[in-house]
């Protein structure tokens, strides 16, 4: 059902000629019959403290959070994930390399200004621009767009960017090669448009509650750093009479226990994760609040092929498939987790590769190949393999490292040392090459393959610079050039298969986002697989 | 008197100047910087950044630099708060970390001392001994176990008390706090006390007062509690300083936006400025406070000279 | 050297209006820590948890790591007395082994702060003037150094060694204390008998260690009772920077934090650990309190 919906999505939004012209309202649709609350006030959990509300600066989930409320890009999604319009009221393209976005004449800024052309122009070029240094700059990139790559590099100005103002309503972006699924792209948080005149006469203080100046449903009400962050309703949005909310208010609070217990004590209305020890309480104590969500992420480990003893596919093979998938996904999580046998989630849209013939035997089987390919790599009881597994401080990580580590040992006499670090010790470690087995995770960007397949290119993350396949850099290059939708999937599948293939990685599992959402909070986009929960979609029900 | 405070204050200037100096380079000899993430970011977009927070300059000119930007009252930009200034974040953390700390640090005092006295002058008595035991589990447990018990008990299940934030620092957001942070300083306060005073007790000019028939109590707080306040007054000092700046668990518990947090925060994000900027402050507070403890001291034994 | 021992001792007694002759000043110690019960007892105790810490994991039938799926968050039982852990591991043999590095620890932090602290605060105390203030802001420099950046360095540049949790642990412990007997001392300093030590040509390092120290070791033992958990704790939060015992291997400190995130579902998980710590604590308290009682140069 799910999956349905999802690749429905992609067809509308990367169909070839062009999509989606409907006015679709994109605000909360209250269902018939329900009482609304008299106060219409949201309380979220937000994880970390948000690094910045400008939209070119941030590159964390936290941040995406809160400038989806803030601020509208050309496109916007559905509670199903489906890309709907935004700011661009509808779009066209003939070959997938120049779009046009036709925006709504009614958008306007908080200080009344019309939403128009100029002002994506203006952000598009500020997200590239050395001087604003945005740590997501390469996002354009991805996409293509003429001179992205140059400008960020120096080399041409940010001017010569493949965007342009048609008139004040219409918004043109050129592209080097077709991307089909750009649109879909377009509904990231550094897309988001700025006001030019308030970012020009502010400069990094524009965020601040006395300067902001945005064009989502809510604006930026009061911030005290670590605490909260307060956002009213913004009345000069284009669809403000649909908006059910007047205040949303996001928690800083990473320690997920004090999350759940603020929860708890009824001063949250939905949390940003639950712990995972409480996980089977909560769901016996408080069945109504318990949510599970797919998510488009993955968690895995990294191999360090350039050393040994991963230098050895042998190996690599041998200590992933002895890792019992199904033991993590459901005895260890079990908020319904998959087990993972690829990097790309399969709950990315158009995404249904078959599993991989290691994926279709049981664990006995798994075992038993492990330890032929272990033996045959020279590794036997007199000359045990041995080697470092690196992690992250978590208590998550920490403990499903024990959980493998142990599973290791006891299956294959492999005796493996844990070695945690905190975050950016490890982030070092691990662009060092200074590791022989890691932990690693990401979650999408946007929902198509490429946002998962691209990490293991060859000068992309860790995991590709550890990699570093010609075959598998290929493939992404094809990918891109393909000119079909169906030839690009084989593409990425080709790439999977390679990865099981070589296994760089060890595919662990798929998440999924498990949250404490009061039964009287209503529009929370349980089917939205990218977590893009838009608080202009919910309203609290009277008790 | 004056001339003691000015000596002080002439004392602090090299003493900040060492603690900056070797706090900077020993943060950026930790691996890691501010802008590495996950996903490694491409050469040219970690290039613009770089310069655009002046990470492309060698250390020690950046050294030179911050020093300069610091002695005309800049402590420069966050690195991860792009929003805010370091001046900005610190005004507005201190002032909660202050009024959690005070309330936490005054409770812990006068509670600490009177039951530690109690304890001493009925020593190896039944309430003695449950005094004690009562201090030592409140040394024990840490905070990260009475916080979370504390809400568990209070806000969950009694509903008396909100399970954490500040808001306007209003009475209710700080009964929980300031409980969880002062049991461990109750605790040693305590402790201490009752050391120093079963001490004092046995000393002659005690046994000399008592000796003249004056009544107990007056003996007790006329005559002992002063001079039994010497090591307590001695550990003000620390104590002071580490509730005001160590209540990392307390603040990340309760989702208090204060200095403990702060700091622990930039430390993981190598945050430079912000890091340093806590650091600053954190040393020019334990300065002050020792200033003061060395003052206190004095007035609790006139003999002491420096 | 006996000689001057005696002259000591005689302005000691001297000082105090007691006049016990011959006995030396630590087997008068030894003679009256002996007669105190609760510190023997406690000792006693303290023995058997230092032996059942290195025995017991090695006879029990579980190992620290065996991870059992089917036995997660385990109450207490016969097969597992203290119940099991959320991988199923057996949380008897776990809290014993974690036994081993946490006694270690809080001991050798106590030890640190005790030496160094007590010299430390003792000279900077008592030689005053310019080098009592120069020897305070060192201190005040070493407190406030973000200590967790010289964890961080040191291991980068030395890797995990168990000494540099020592190394670490050693380096704030003894702060605090330092503290504490500078206070004490800067009193002691003006009293009569240390004037009188001073006209009789005792030398500095002979005044400090001699009669400046024995009369600050009553803070001194309360003190450092109460350092020992906060070591233990220091541990935990060392292995979250990477530094200290690495899981499967555990501590007390690691073991009250993982109970602390389950203590409304498995309070087994917290209470175990944190009752063989309020024991050890317990025991070290009272034999605090019976050195203290026992070095008392006044007490006697």
């Amino acid at each position: 059902m799910l999956k349905n919906k999802i690749t429905q999505s992609l067809l509308l939004s990367a169909g070839l000629a062009f999509a989606a012209t409907s006015l679709t309202a994109t605000a909360a649709e209250v269902p018939a019959g329900v009482k609304l609350a008299k106060i219409q006030e949201l309380v979220r959990g937000n994880g970390t403290e948000v690094a910045s509300l400008d939209p070119q600066k941030t590159q964390g989930v936290p941040e995406s959070h809160v400038i989806r409320d803030l601020l509208e890009g050309l496109v916007n999604q559905d509670a199903n994930g489906v890309t709907i319009p935004g700011v661009a009221e509808r779009w066209e393209t003939t070959d997938n390399k120049v779009f046009t976005f036709y925006l709504r004449k009614d958008a306007k800024w908080s200080n009344g200004d019309a939403v128009t052309a100029d002002d994506f122009v203006y952000s598009f070029q500020r997200a590239v621009d050395p001087a604003t240094a945005s740590p997501y700059a390469w996002y354009l990139d991805m996409t293509t767009m003429v001179n992205a790559s140059d400008i960020i590099g120096g080399k041409k100005d940010k001017s010569t960017l493949g965007v342009r103002a048609i008139d004040a309503n219409t918004f043109e972006v050129t592209l080097d090669s077709p991307v089909p699924y750009f649109v879909k792209m377009m509904g990231h948080t550094t897309v988001k448009p700025v006001h030019k005149a308030t970012v020009e006469k502010f400069g990094d203080k524009w965020t601040k509650p006395e300067n902001f100046v945005g064009n989502g449903a809510f604006v930026v009400k009061n911030w005290v750093v670590n605490e909260r962050l307060e956002l009213v309703r913004n009345e000069q949005y284009w669809d403000n009479a649909k908006t059910v909310l007047n205040k949303v208010t996001f928690l800083p609070i990473e320690n997920q226990v004090a999350d759940m217990n603020r929860f708890l004590s009824g001063e949250i209305d939905f949390t940003y994760e639950i712990p995972n020890e409480h996980f089977r309480r909560l769901q016996k104590e408080y069945p109504e609040s318990v949510s599970i969500k797919g998510d488009l992420c993955t968690y895995y480990y990294n191999f360090n092929t350039h050393k040994p003893p991963f230098d050895d596919v042998r190996v690599r093979k041998a200590i992933s498939y002895s890792i019992d998938r199904n033991i993590i996904a459901n005895a260890i999580l079990g908020q319904g987790q998959k087990p993972a046998y690829f990097l790309t989630p399969e709950i990315v849209a158009g995404f249904n590769p078959e599993t991989p013939a290691y994926g279709k035997l049981t664990q006995k089987e798994r075992n038993e190949k492990a330890k032929e390919l272990l033996a045959e790599a020279g590794y036997n009881k007199s000359n045990p393999l041995e080697f470092n597994l690196l992690y992250n401080t978590s208590e998550n990580h920490k403990k499903i490292a024990v959980a493998i580590a142990s599973m290791w040992k006891k299956n294959l006499g492999v005796s493996v040392t844990l070695e945690n670090q905190e975050w950016k010790t490890y982030i070092e470690s691990k662009n060092q090459g200074d590791f022989e087995a890691s932990r690693a995770g990401w979650c999408g960007d946007y929902n198509e393959a490429s946002t998962f397949t691209s990490l293991m290119e060859g000068n992309n993350t860790t995991g590709g610079i550890h990699y570093k396949s010609a075959e598998y850099d290929k493939l992404t290059k094809d990918a891109v050039k393909a000119t079909s939708e169906e030839k690009r999937t084989e593409l990425y599948y080709a790439q999977e298969a390679l990865l099981t293939k070589d296994m760089p990685i060890a595919p662990i599992y798929q998440y999924v986002k498990a949250r404490l959402v009061s039964p009287y909070l209503g529009g929370y986009a349980i089917n939205n697989a990218e977590d893009k929960l838009y608080s202009k979609d919910m309203y609290i029900i009277a008790e | 008197m004056l001339k003691f405070i000015l000596k002080r204050i002439l004392e602090a200037i090299p003493t900040m100047l060492v603690l900056i100096t070797v706090s900077f380079f020993l943060m950026r000899f930790a691996p890691g910087s501010p802008f590495s993430s996950e996903k490694t970011l491409p050469p040219q977009v970690m290039a613009n950044i770089n310069a655009k927070y002046g990470l492309d300059k060698p250390v020690l000119e950046q050294y030179v630099t911050y020093l300069t930007n610091v002695i005309q009252g800049d402590l420069g930009p966050s690195f991860k708060y792009k929003d805010f200034t370091v001046n900005e974040l610190v005004a507005s953390a201190l002032p909660v970390s202050a009024k959690i700390g005070a309330f936490a640090f005054v409770f812990a005092l006068v509670f600490g001392v009177f039951v530690g006295t109690i304890a001493a002058l009925n020593q190896n008595t039944w309430l003695d001994y449950s005094i004690m035991s009562t201090a030592m589990i409140g040394v024990v447990l840490p905070s990260f176990v009475l916080a979370p018990a504390l809400i568990y008990l209070f806000s969950i299940d009694l509903g008396w008390f909100p399970a954490g934030g500040w808001l306007d620092g209003s009475l209710k957001y700080m009964v929980l706090p300031v409980l969880g942070m002062s049991m461990l300083y109750v605790a040693t306060f305590a402790r201490i006390t009752r050391g120093s005073m079963i001490e004092t007790m046995n000393s002659n000019f005690i046994r000399t007062a008592r000796s003249k028939g004056l009544s107990f109590p007056y003996i007790v707080m006329k005559h002992a509690l002063k001079p039994a306040m010497l090591p307590v007054v001695s550990y003000m000092g620390p104590a002071f300083v580490g509730i005001i700046t160590g209540s990392v668990v307390i603040e990340t518990i309760f989702g208090l936006p204060g200095i403990g947090k702060l700091f622990v925060n930039a430390a993981f994000n190598r945050d430079y400025s912000l890091v340093m900027g806590v650091t600053i402050l954190i040393g020019f507070l334990f300065i002050l406070f020792n200033a003061v403890v060395d003052i206190l001291l004095a007035y609790v034994d006139p003999k002491i000279r420096y | 050297m006996l000689s001057k021992t005696a002259k000591v001792e005689a302005l000691n007694n001297f000082s105090t209006n007691l006049e016990i002759e011959g006995r030396s000043l630590w087997q008068d110690a030894r003679i009256r820590f002996m007669r105190n019960k609760a510190a023997m007892v406690s000792l006693f105790i303290l023995f058997l948890i230092t032996l059942s810490v290195i025995f017991v994991p090695m006879f029990s039938q579980y190992a620290f790591d065996d991870t059992d799926w089917y036995a997660m968050h385990a109450p207490p039982s016969v097969d597992h007395w203290f119940g099991t852990d959320s991988l199923g591991r057996d949380l008897f043999v776990r809290t014993f082994i974690g036994g081993r590095i946490s006694m270690m620890v809080g001991v050798m932090g106590a030890f640190v702060a005790v030496l160094i602290g007590t010299l430390y605060g003792a000279a900077s105390g008592f030689i005053g003037g310019k080098t009592d203030r120069v020897m305070m802001r060192i201190l005040e420099i070493l407190y406030a150094i973000p200590f967790m950046f010289l964890v961080i360095v040191l291991v980068t540049f030395f890797g995990r060694d168990i000494i540099l949790i020592f190394v670490a642990i050693g380096a704030i412990a003894w702060l605090d204390m330092a503290r504490i007997v500078r206070g004490q001392t800067l009193s002691l300093r003006g009293k009569e008998f240390i004037e009188a030590a001073h006209v009789c040509g005792v030398s500095k390092w002979g005044i400090i260690t001699r009669h400046i120290v024995p009369n600050v070791l009553g803070i001194v033992a309360v003190y450092s009772t109460l350092l020992i958990p906060s070591m233990i704790l220091t541990e935990s939060f060392l292995s979250f920077l990477g530094l200290g015992v690495q899981e499967p291997m555990t501590s007390w400190g690691a073991l009250l934090q993982e109970g602390a995130q389950t203590m409304e579902l498995a309070i087994w998980q917290l209470g175990f650990p944190a009752l063989f710590m309020v024991v050890t604590l317990f025991c070290f308290n009272y034999v605090g309190d019976g050195l203290r009682d026992a070095l008392d140069p006044k007490d006697r």
